[in-house]
């Protein structure tokens, strides 16, 4: 434990990095999901089958391999999937190639059960709000922007904070690939100080379990105050 | 909500435009699939030196046998191990004495809520430390990190299993004058257990996927056979496609048996799902391999 | 519908046939030629471990398996290859094993990290992993050798400007996270990117993601020597690791026998072919034989 106290520093820049993956990456696969879901949901049959076949495929792959197309294939196929454009810094913290590939891997990952979250929140919307708005002559983009998915959103927050959480969890894989967040400090923690590593895996495992809670807790004050009567 | 509903049958017009939307969308589909393989061709992917490794049988038989049945080994006692584990704790869970349920609930929601790479570093250095040669130390981390999660997530399974049991069960248990431990095992838990088994076999998805994350600490089984194939062949991409095609594969086959032992066994009712960690109130919605 | 089944069989088999022609890779026996010693048993005095493993006809060695050019294990062939691996195999042959046969020596893959229980309890007779040698260590099992003097470097493309250190100032460097050499790298002034192997550095350097990655030389050397022409070893070493082969306390014995070996390799010329077949390949420099250190009294 001493070891973490010691360097509390790093231990904040590494959790630093882990919530900013989570945040970046939590923000692209809601996006991206939302894509897939009105593909899965929308009238046009090829859409329709591409998103399922991309939902199906990629929620069968491993995570790790997604990280490692991204960071040793994806590049050798195409100089621009380097992600080497990609160079900023702000404060001690650095967004590069490695950090990009990163939240690439978990935005596309992501992003299935994201469209698997919100399309049972789609399912849970009451029929007659849906025969409703077309009444009202609404077109498919209407009806899914303009009231189906709004609430679609509503009844999918409990399915989306889990796959949000298991998101958080899933940017530790990233310590593998090249981005010093919290499970790498952790590792090298674990390494180097052989007679810590209880209190070591304790303070780290506090750590996640700190942001799981910060994450369940805003998605329950956003459940209730959006609850469908 | 049937997707049907979400739009009108389409009038003339409408069909005129979905049909330009259909040609749009293949050829944007047909086009990126086309630019995947130009770059793939182009950039040297495709030459036979590349793939030459899963023409060998030598490397086809490492593959499969120090690759994926190691995994398909690895995921398997997880899962045997998470049973176990997810029956005990469940148990206590639902225990009427305080000081066995919350210890029960503390240490399934502290495994929950871990992330497994966490578990396995902790297993690979602390816990396994002594084991040689490497891929035994690895293998048994992956194993036991696997339990812990998958274990405390089948805690949370089973509970609500029990839960879902029709109440009168127990309560005609109680009346014909079972004791506690009775109704538990001859009346709950059989009926649960069965409720349950879509859910283990989902969750054996999870597991499986989730060996790949012995990465971290060395490899095993599939993911430790890429990284022993690259530095020969030079071929990250055909391996990584390859490879991801096994995990594939073995995985649609756990999800179609999932949906047949459900149809067969339980009947039509939704696989059970329990919430997600640290959510509070309500046992619906988490898909079970959100992670 | 036999003539088919027989057509059948011939292609299959044709097709077996030219398959195994081509995957070759981790055949070859190694870039020395290794002399089994006969009746080794008899030049070993009575009573010493030597000796022991010599009449039980099998020794233990724990190297490592994801180190090219050092020690590395092809998924398709029964036997390591590399510098370290080729050391151990003198030695091996040294006891009158034949190397090459796993049922008289058995590889173990190792990492270099708490690797000394196993040579306390016996679970390897011999550690030839990158092992450095390091008073710590040596407290606890023996370390003869060193059989190669490395020093943390630096790995760069060939058509690089990058020169030293100084050139890479607050730059990506990669190694492997936890290792020493990432912390030499951040107290260096430079960045560290952290990946689980040197292998997956070395292919982010070959990418030009990062511009060099870091740690021993004889490592380095065995990228330089697989992407011969594309990437090169530049810089000075800073710090300096001395390799050398574990052996357990128990066996004081062994450290000169060890010794005796690796002098013998290097009047014979075996240690130069050794390094020449294996890290040597991209035509580094074969560095001078080191100076062994004397074994502790016993």
């Amino acid at each position: 434990m001493e070891a973490v106290l010691d360097q509390f520093d790093a231990v904040l820049k590494a959790f630093g990095y882990t919530a900013l993956l989570f945040a970046v990456s939590g923000v692209f696969s809601v996006l991206l999901g939302t894509l897939l879901v009105s593909m899965r949901v929308g009238p046009i049959a090829v859409l329709n089958r591409a998103a399922a076949v991309y939902i199906t495929v990629v929620r069968n792959t491993p995570l790790v391999m997604i990280f490692m197309f991204f960071q040793l294939g994806a590049g050798k196929v195409w100089n621009l999937l380097n992600f080497q454009w990609v160079d900023i810094h702000i404060g001690t913290l650095d967004f590069t190639s490695f950090f990009t590939a990163a939240v690439v891997s978990l935005s596309l990952y992501t992003a299935c059960f994201v469209a698997e979250a919100l399309r049972s929140g789609v399912n849970a919307v009451p029929l007659g709000q849906a025969e409703a708005a077309r009444a009202i002559g609404l077109p498919f983009s209407g009806v899914m922007s303009q009231v189906v998915l709004p609430q679609a959103f509503r009844a999918s927050v409990p399915p989306l904070a889990s796959t949000l959480i298991a998101l958080l969890k899933n940017t530790s894989v990233a310590a593998a690939f090249g981005v010093l967040e919290a499970a790498a400090q952790m590792k090298i923690f674990t390494n180097n100080h052989a007679d810590q590593r209880w209190g070591i895996f304790i303070a780290f495992a506090l750590g996640y379990i700190i942001l799981v809670e910060v994450v369940s807790l805003f998605a329950t004050l956003l459940e209730r105050r959006w609850r469908i009567a | 909500m049937p997707a049907a509903v979400l739009f009108d049958a389409p009038g003339p017009a409408t069909v005129a435009r979905h049909r330009i939307y259909t040609f749009v969308g293949i050829a944007a589909i047909a086009g990126l699939i086309a630019f995947a393989f130009y770059r793939l061709w182009a950039s040297g992917q495709m030459t036979y030196e590349k793939w030459e490794p899963f023409f060998t049988p030598r490397y086809i038989e490492a593959i499969l046998v120090d690759g994926l049945l190691i995994t398909l080994q690895m995921a398997f006692l997880a899962i045997i191990g998470a049973v176990v584990f997810g029956v005990i704790f469940g148990v206590g869970k639902l225990s009427d004495h305080a000081w066995l349920r919350w210890p029960c609930w503390l240490v399934v929601e502290f495994f929950r809520a871990v992330p497994v790479i966490l578990l396995m570093i902790f297993c690979f250095y602390a816990i396994f430390g002594d084991f040689e040669p490497l891929n035994t130390r690895t293998y048994w981390s992956v194993v036991l990190a696997l339990t812990l999660y998958n274990g405390a997530v089948l805690a949370e399974v089973f509970r609500a299993g029990v839960n879902a049991v029709p109440k009168g069960q127990a309560e005609a248990a109680y009346a014909i004058g079972m004791r506690k431990t009775q109704v538990m095992t001859l009346v709950l838990l059989p009926q649960a257990v069965k409720i349950m088994i879509p859910a283990i076999i989902s969750q054996c998805v999870v597991a499986l996927k989730d060996t790949a994350l012995g990465y971290v600490i060395a490899g095993v089984g599939l993911t430790r056979m890429a990284r022993q194939i690259f530095p020969t062949f030079q071929n990250h991409v055909a391996t990584i496609i390859v490879i991801a095609s096994l995990y594939i594969l073995v995985n649609l086959l756990l999800t179609w048996l999932a949906n047949w032992v459900q149809r067969k066994y339980v009947g039509e009712k939704k696989v059970l799902e329990v919430s997600m960690v640290g959510e509070h109130g309500t046992t619906t919605g988490a898909p079970f391999d959100s992670r | 519908m036999r003539f088919i089944r027989t057509k059948a069989v011939f292609a299959a088999t044709a097709l077996a046939l030219s398959l195994a022609a081509c995957g070759e890779a981790g055949e070859e026996e190694g870039p020395v030629d290794v002399e089994v010693e006969e009746n080794a048993a008899e030049q070993f005095e009575e009573g010493t471990r030597m000796r022991e493993l010599a009449e039980a006809g099998g020794v233990k060695i724990g190297v490592k398996y994801d180190q090219p050019g050092l020690g590395f294990k092809d998924p398709a062939s029964d036997i390591p290859t590399g510098f370290d691996v080729e050391i151990a195999k003198l030695l091996a042959a040294d006891l009158g094993l034949d190397p090459n046969d796993t049922s008289q020596v058995e590889w173990i893959e190792t990492i270099s990290d708490n690797r000394e229980p196993f040579l306390q309890d016996g679970t390897v007779d011999l550690v030839l992993a990158s092992y450095s040698i390091t008073e710590e260590r040596r407290a606890v099992v023996g370390q003869a050798g060193p059989y190669m003097v490395t020093g943390q470097q630096l790995l760069v493309k060939s058509d690089s400007d990058v020169e030293s250190v100084d050139d890479l100032q607050g730059k990506e460097v990669c190694s492997v996270t936890g290792s020493t050499s990432l912390e030499n790298v951040e107290a260096q002034g430079m960045k560290p990117v952290g990946f689980d192997t040197y292998s997956e550095c070395a292919e982010k350097v070959l990418d030009g993601t990062v511009e060099a990655m870091s740690t021993d030389g004889t490592i380095l050397m065995g990228y330089a020597a697989q992407n011969e022409g594309e990437l090169s070893v530049v810089g000075e070493e800073f710090s300096e690791e001395r390799i050398g082969v574990g052996y357990s306390k128990d066996y004081p014995e062994m450290c000169q026998w060890i010794n005796d070996v690796l002098t013998e390799s290097n009047e014979s010329g075996q240690w130069a072919e050794a390094f020449e077949g294996t890290l040597g390949a991209s035509g580094v420099e074969t560095p001078e034989f080191p100076e062994l250190d004397p074994c502790p009294e016993s």
